[in-house]
């Protein structure tokens, strides 16, 4: 179906009578006065070159706001009459022209000049009070925590189980898929260099050791961020627009108390859980890989596991993985809470929830490389 | 556009859309029939049928949980409903595909309960939008005048346009929301429990505001509502909602007329009679004062006007 063709508003001028109205033109407008019809007339009305005495409105077919805002804001402009217009028109015209607002559509920005050094000062104060922020944040967790220690029926027992599945739980398959496919291209891309010495059994020990030690948790520790510190910055942040906050505020329930603890502490008790499920994950790959390329018997593999793979090595894992933990779920919840304002916001704090965590947690991990070698955990 | 200084040709704007602007010219821009809605078990309504009248003001009122909300988000085409037939400016909603209803879209105005405002947006931007949807050949310079005198005819003050909504207070949000549903002079206004939440005095200026743009417009409102002075004040009719229908449309005497114990409840609580006082002292005063104006309404009606006429309007 094609709909019938818009027709347009128009205008005509007509040079003036210089006995009657002093010299001055007549605009003539025809047409739809209205806002699907005026097109492009405002820019022709702009450019027009007066004078303009009178403004003639008893030929247009129809006349809405737009319209009699366009005609009067022309007449203001050449300082014309309109004429021929009902008492109808009049009183539109009279509505708008009360109406008329100087308001700006958008804050004024400042300067150039101004807004570098603006900016600046402001992100520095921002990272000081965001600094700030996180110590008073992590100083009100702990208060909470002692708080629900003293009085342990506040314990929130039901959310705790429920983030247990949400972090853990679920969390499983796309784990459990992920680990395996890197223990795959550990074990090859290992085996291709070390063929090269002829000492392709050590790709046992790569996997193995490389696994348990830095892969499995650091690799977990991503997808968790990305899985549930994303969600803890959203959901917080969402509760916070709709004031669900505040309101649990008034109640006298503690936020940080119900939404803050659960989440820190599922984050912080599955991670050490799925990293080490990771690990087995990727030297499972790894031995899948190993059998059908070089050779090495699967069981055979998973045996020399025990053999070349440290016990040491499990420990690094498991004392990295709550810390890990701890990081997303602190980012995920401290920038849920800081959420102010609009929609926007949520997913800005989302993003920056997740982007801290990872550089959070990478900038750790080269830490703990570092200092379990130096404390003979090689 | 060949008077235009060359060095405008960039900034040219784009060419008008391709939209079907025709005006309706039907007696019942809204005409809802059979309509069946249901969320899994529970059936909000069934065999619910309305028409509402060109020109009227037509306010909806029934019990938290009737089915208003969700009878206007049917209308516009945001629910789609299990049965029945939707027609609205003379075109179905309910067949419609996704992308076919797009022109209605540029005739109607929808004020949502809490605003519905766009938060990354300010104000005035705001009201550009649907200029900016529809219209964007009227160039730039023109949107911002329109959504300045938009603002300001809402009631707002006019320095609210730079304003993002998270600086707006509640009523303040509600009339910025009355703004962008003005934003394109539309046939047809929804609005959604527009005064709840207003001070009395706020409520009676929004009132007062509608019934004026309805009167120079011509406007059709749809106007949902618990607010009584809002129904004695400004509604030509009310369709009241319970039991899954419409069980009946009228003026508020014919209404109280009726033998519903809902409507006598509503109509004739306490509240309902502090109303219709309220409202019958507000017409004896303007009897009195209105008799110099009356000059003023007649030249109204022999424009031709589709709204009825009334006192003060």
């Amino acid at each position: 179906m094609t709909p019938p063709m818009r027709s347009f508003a128009d205008f005509s001028t007509e040079a003036g009578d210089a006995d009657s109205d002093g010299g001055g033109g007549t605009l003539v407008f025809s047409g739809p006065m209205v806002v699907s019809g005026l097109g492009k007339i405002d820019r022709r009305l702009r450019e027009l070159e007066g004078p303009i005495k009178t403004i003639d409105l008893g030929q247009i077919e129809s006349i809405d706001t737009v319209g009699a805002w366009t005609a009067w804001r022309t007449a203001r402009e050449h300082d014309a009459k309109i004429v021929n217009c009902s008492p109808q028109v009049e009183r539109l015209i009279e509505a708008v022209s009360k109406a008329e607002g100087g308001g700006a559509i958008r804050p004024t920005r400042a300067k150039f000049l101004e807004r570098v050094p603006e900016a600046t000062g402001l992100l520095v104060t921002g990272w000081l009070s965001g600094i700030k922020g996180v110590i008073a944040f992590l100083g009100a967790v702990v208060v909470a925590f002692g708080a629900v220690i003293r009085h342990p029926r506040r314990f929130r027992t039901k959310a705790l189980i429920h983030q247990f599945e949400l972090v853990g739980v679920s969390s499983l398959p796309i784990i459990g898929l992920m680990s395996f496919l890197i223990g795959i291209v550990v074990a090859q891309q290992g085996a291709v260099q070390l063929r090269q010495f002829g000492a392709e059994i050590y790709t046992i020990n790569l996997t193995g050791r490389l696994s348990l030690r830095e892969l499995g948790v650091l690799m977990t520790a991503i997808m968790v961020a990305g899985r549930s510190g994303s969600a803890f910055a959203a959901q917080i942040g969402t509760m916070k627009l709709t004031e669900e906050v505040d309101a649990m505020r008034t109640i006298g329930v503690s936020p940080i108390e119900a939404l803050v603890i659960p989440r820190i502490l599922a984050a912080v008790l599955m991670m050490p859980l799925l990293g080490f499920y990771s690990s087995v994950m990727a030297i499972i790959g790894g031995a899948a890989i190993a059998a059908l390329t070089l050779g090495i018997p699967f069981f055979t593999f998973l045996a020399r596991i025990q053999e070349v793979v440290p016990i040491h090595d499990l420990w690094v894992c498991l004392v990295k993985a709550p810390v890990f933990g701890l990081i997303v779920a602190v980012s995920g919840c401290y920038q849920g809470m800081q959420v102010k304002g609009n929609s926007e916001e949520v997913g800005l704090r989302t993003t920056m929830a997740v982007v801290q965590a990872i550089f959070m947690v990478i900038v750790l991990d080269a830490f703990f490389a570092v200092f379990f070698t130096n404390i003979g955990w090689a | 556009m060949s008077e235009m200084p060359a060095s405008d040709v960039d900034e040219l704007p784009p060419e008008a859309l391709d939209i079907d602007v025709t005006a309706f010219t039907g007696e019942f821009p809204i005409r809802v029939e059979g309509l069946r809605n249901a969320f899994g078990d529970q059936v909000i309504h069934d065999g619910l049928s309305l028409e509402v009248r060109k020109g009227e003001i037509i306010g909806v009122v029934g019990g938290s949980g009737a089915g208003k909300s969700v009878l206007m988000r049917s209308i516009i085409g945001l629910q789609t409903p299990e049965a029945g037939q939707i027609e609205v400016l003379g075109r179905s909603i309910t067949d419609a595909e996704d992308d076919d209803d797009i022109d209605i879209r540029a005739r109607w105005g929808v004020l949502f309960q809490g605003g519905a405002l766009f938060s990354t947006l300010t104000v005035a931007e705001n009201v550009e939008v649907p200029l900016k949807q529809f219209y964007p050949e009227l160039g730039p310079e023109l949107m911002h005048e329109i959504a300045r005198y938009k603002v300001v005819l809402s009631g707002l003050p006019e320095d609210a346009t730079a304003k993002y909504p998270s600086e707006l207070s509640g009523g303040m949000k509600k009339r910025a929301g009355l703004a962008r549903a003005l934003a394109l002079d539309p046939e047809l206004l929804f609005l959604d429990e527009p005064t709840a939440g207003l001070d009395p005095i706020g409520a009676a200026a929004f009132d007062d505001l509608i019934v004026e743009l309805q009167s120079t417009l011509g406007l059709t409102v749809f106007l949902i509502t618990h607010d009584l002075d809002t129904l004695h004040e400004i509604c030509d009719r009310v369709a009241v909602i319970a039991d899954k229908k419409v069980i009946a449309v009228g003026t508020i005497e014919e209404l109280v007329a009726l033998d519903h114990p809902w409507i006598q409840e509503y109509f004739n609580g306490p509240r309902g009679r502090a109303a219709k006082e309220t409202k019958d002292r507000l017409d004896d005063s303007r009897v009195k004062a209105g008799a110099k104006a009356v000059d003023g309404v007649a030249v109204d009606l022999d424009q031709g006007l589709d709204s009825p006429s009334r006192p003060g309007a």
